[in-house]
């Protein structure tokens, strides 16, 4: 009995204490959670700063967030492609590979993946079984294979080579699977009643309803492309198709002059990076959901 | 309004021309049998011929004694059964030694990466999920963004951040720690941390150590702990992959039904409390489907050594993965290339077979939803 009057003339002063204790507590979880995403952040911060440092500013002030003087020479000795860095020619094949990578991946992947989905087909389940274990094949395992395969084809160090083995993901190809699994048949039923058939209902009414698979599809094939490395490693040496990464990988990794030109390899590296960047602050949702939603498997 | 009713006219069909409705569902089915497969041939040729065939001349191969000259396949190969895979295990000499050194690291490396990113990832995602925090959104994309960046640009701007005179070490010599030159120091973590404490002289091992050893490798080797050098590697992983299991834990943080967390704090339960048995049971399935991805991942990590180490110092960042690509394309040792591929298989799918073993154990419900990082 006592206690209940004890504790009620309390309340007033009590909430106000633990209100101002909350907006202290969420002050300081905000600051520390923002020096966490500044430690996150910085090493694309100092790697733009240093894209427009000189060398021995680079050197001498590895963490001056402040150019000075301010020098744009790491870029336009980038883009005049000298000094055995073809970086114009790196940008080129990228641009190049990934965009055709992209577009087939999109459209290959979303074709089987209906059929895998929609269509009745004899060895549609066994197809299915199949996918599912080579996406379970890791691909570092496969560097070696794919080099036989490319050499013993005769097509080692070619665009070919690059791209058509790219022109088709497994893990797109169950994405659409699973999305048109998601996605009521009674539309697409009606259509084909209607006398459309079976191409034509998929070009006309079974894509337009997967837009937004398709979107994320787009998105999740370029970043792939474009970030890709060791299936050109294994697949091109010469320096007519070096990509953005492995042209960047063989001119850092290569002896030329350990320690120095760090503001070109940095500017390098950050142009490679800034279109996958702009892609994923434009569609950032579309990331989370492909990052989330990748594959289910069983 | 129209197809609807032409679905239910066709659908109650009461079957009085049973022989044509047949005929012409059959028909209708040949047909879907020809798209059908013109729809995933594309899939079928390029996943056939660059997926499952490679797979199978791999298999051959390593089984060769071949030096990418000849055509492998032409019955001319040498055909050593295999040799290749006692280079590794058994025999003595400087393949296995590498392959032993290789394994060591790489271990190392699973033993460190997997904890600490799967901590940390979901330390960050309790912290975004927090309900009182503002600016969710910024931190999100701020912890995943090194996740969509290219490996080899970010491995090149850790190359700068650890130069001897770089970043890193600029920062802690501020709160005046001395730091390494990382990229050429191959000593070992644990004869750093046992030597600073005066325990051992790294210097000088002791000979009941370096004398004896195991698969080439001597036990002070063996025990080294992974060295300096592949600690920036380590950093640089766990930096990029906490992004990617961040929101893997993030969506199953929200997945949480909201009245569960109500009745636990109307009974009383104080955060710490809901944390333990509320919050982390739910996370179970997700906290295995990323340690399982952890040890998938970890264990081909290849892009990192490639551009920041090549394997060196004293081949102390050297991995499977690396060892299995500089064998083949520098010494043109493909079939001890190719053989290193497929015991860096079995090793994957041992892990990944223990880890759903254990899950299979603790999650018997048959909630197995298994999800994947976007490469």
């Amino acid at each position: 009995m006592t206690a209940p009057t004890m504790t009620k003339p309390a309340p007033d002063t009590a909430r106000s204490r633990s209100g101002e204790r909350r907006r202290t507590a969420r002050l300081v979880a905000t600051l520390v959670m923002s020096a966490v995403a500044l430690a996150y952040l910085m090493p694309f911060v100092l790697q733009l700063a240093t894209s427009f440092k000189t060398d021995p500013q680079a050197a001498a002030s590895p963490l001056g967030l402040v150019p000075d003087p301010f020098s744009l020479a790491s870029y336009r000795q980038l883009f005049s492609g000298a000094e055995g860095v073809a970086f114009p020619t790196w940008l080129g094949n990228s641009v190049f590979i990934a965009l055709v990578v992209t577009a087939g991946r999109v459209f290959f992947d979303s074709l089987a993946g209906y059929a895998l989905a929609r269509l009745r087909f004899r060895g549609r389940g066994l197809l299915t079984v199949l996918l599912i274990s080579v996406m379970a094949v890791p691909g570092v395992i496969l560097m070696i294979p794919k080099f036989l395969v490319v050499q013993y084809l005769g097509i080692y160090d070619t665009y070919t080579a690059m791209i058509v083995p790219l022109l088709v993901d497994a893990v797109g190809v169950f994405v659409m699977k699973q999305f048109f699994e998601s996605v009521p048949r009674e539309i697409e039923e009606a259509a084909r009643v209607d006398g459309a058939g079976i191409l034509r209902t998929y070009w006309s009414v079974v894509l337009p309803m997967a837009r937004p698979a398709l979107i994320t599809l787009t998105i999740l094939s370029f970043q792939g492309s474009w970030n890709e490395f060791t299936h050109f490693v294994v697949t091109a040496q010469s320096a007519d198709h070096a990509t953005l990464t492995t042209g960047l990988a063989q001119f850092v990794s290569g002896g030329l002059g350990a320690g120095t030109q760090y503001p070109l390899k940095l500017t390098a590296a950050l142009l490679a990076t800034v279109p996958v960047a702009i892609v994923f602050f434009v569609f950032q949702r579309h990331f989370v959901r492909g990052g989330n939603a990748g594959a289910l498997k069983e | 309004m129209t197809t609807v009713t032409a679905t239910s006219t066709s659908g109650t069909d009461p079957g009085r021309h049973v022989p044509s409705a047949v005929r012409r569902r059959s028909r209708r089915e040949g047909r879907q049998g020809l798209w059908g497969w013109a729809f995933v041939s594309p899939m079928v040729v390029v996943l056939g011929l660059f997926l499952a065939l490679p797979v199978v001349m791999a298999l051959w191969v390593s089984l060769l004694n071949w030096d990418g000259q000849s055509n492998p396949f032409s019955g001319a190969a040498d055909f050593v059964g295999l040799d290749n895979y006692k280079g590794l295990f058994a025999d003595q000499g400087l393949t296995r030694t590498l392959f032993m050194t290789s394994l060591r690291n790489n271990l190392y490396y699973v033993l460190l990466v997997v904890p600490l990113q799967t901590a940390l990832a979901l330390g960050l995602a309790l912290a975004v999920n927090q309900r009182r925090l503002k600016g969710k959104g910024v931190f999100r994309t701020a912890f995943y963004f090194p996740s969509v960046t290219s490996s080899i640009a970010v491995s090149t701007v850790f190359l700068f951040l650890f130069q001897s005179s770089g970043a890193v070490n600029s920062l802690l010599k501020w709160v005046g720690i001395q730091g390494p030159n990382w990229f050429t120091d191959a000593r070992g973590l644990v004869w750093v941390a046992l030597g600073s404490i005066g325990l051992v002289d790294p210097d000088s091992p002791p000979a009941a150590l370096a004398d004896h050893g195991a698969l080439g490798l001597s036990w002070w080797d063996w025990l080294s702990g992974p060295s300096v050098a592949m600690c920036t590697i380590i950093l640089l992983v766990i930096w990029t992959t906490s992004g990617t299991f961040m929101l893997m834990f993030l969506a199953a943080l929200q997945d949480i039904p909201e009245a569960q967390l109500e009745s636990a704090r109307l009974d009383g339960a104080n955060r710490r409390q809901t944390l333990r048995h509320v919050i982390l049971p739910a996370l179970r399935p997700v906290l295995f489907l990323v340690i399982t991805l952890g040890l998938i991942g970890t264990w081909q990590v290849f892009d990192q050594v490639y551009v920041m180490s090549q394997g060196q110092p004293a081949n102390t960042t050297l991995t499977p993965a690396f060892l299995s690509y500089s064998l083949s394309f520098k010494d043109a040792q493909y079939g001890t290339g190719a053989a290193i591929s497929f015991v860096l298989l079995a090793i994957i799918l041992v892990m990944t077979g223990i880890q759903r073993f254990v899950l299979r154990e603790r999650d018997g419900r048959g909630r197995r939803r298994t999800r994947r990082t976007a490469r």
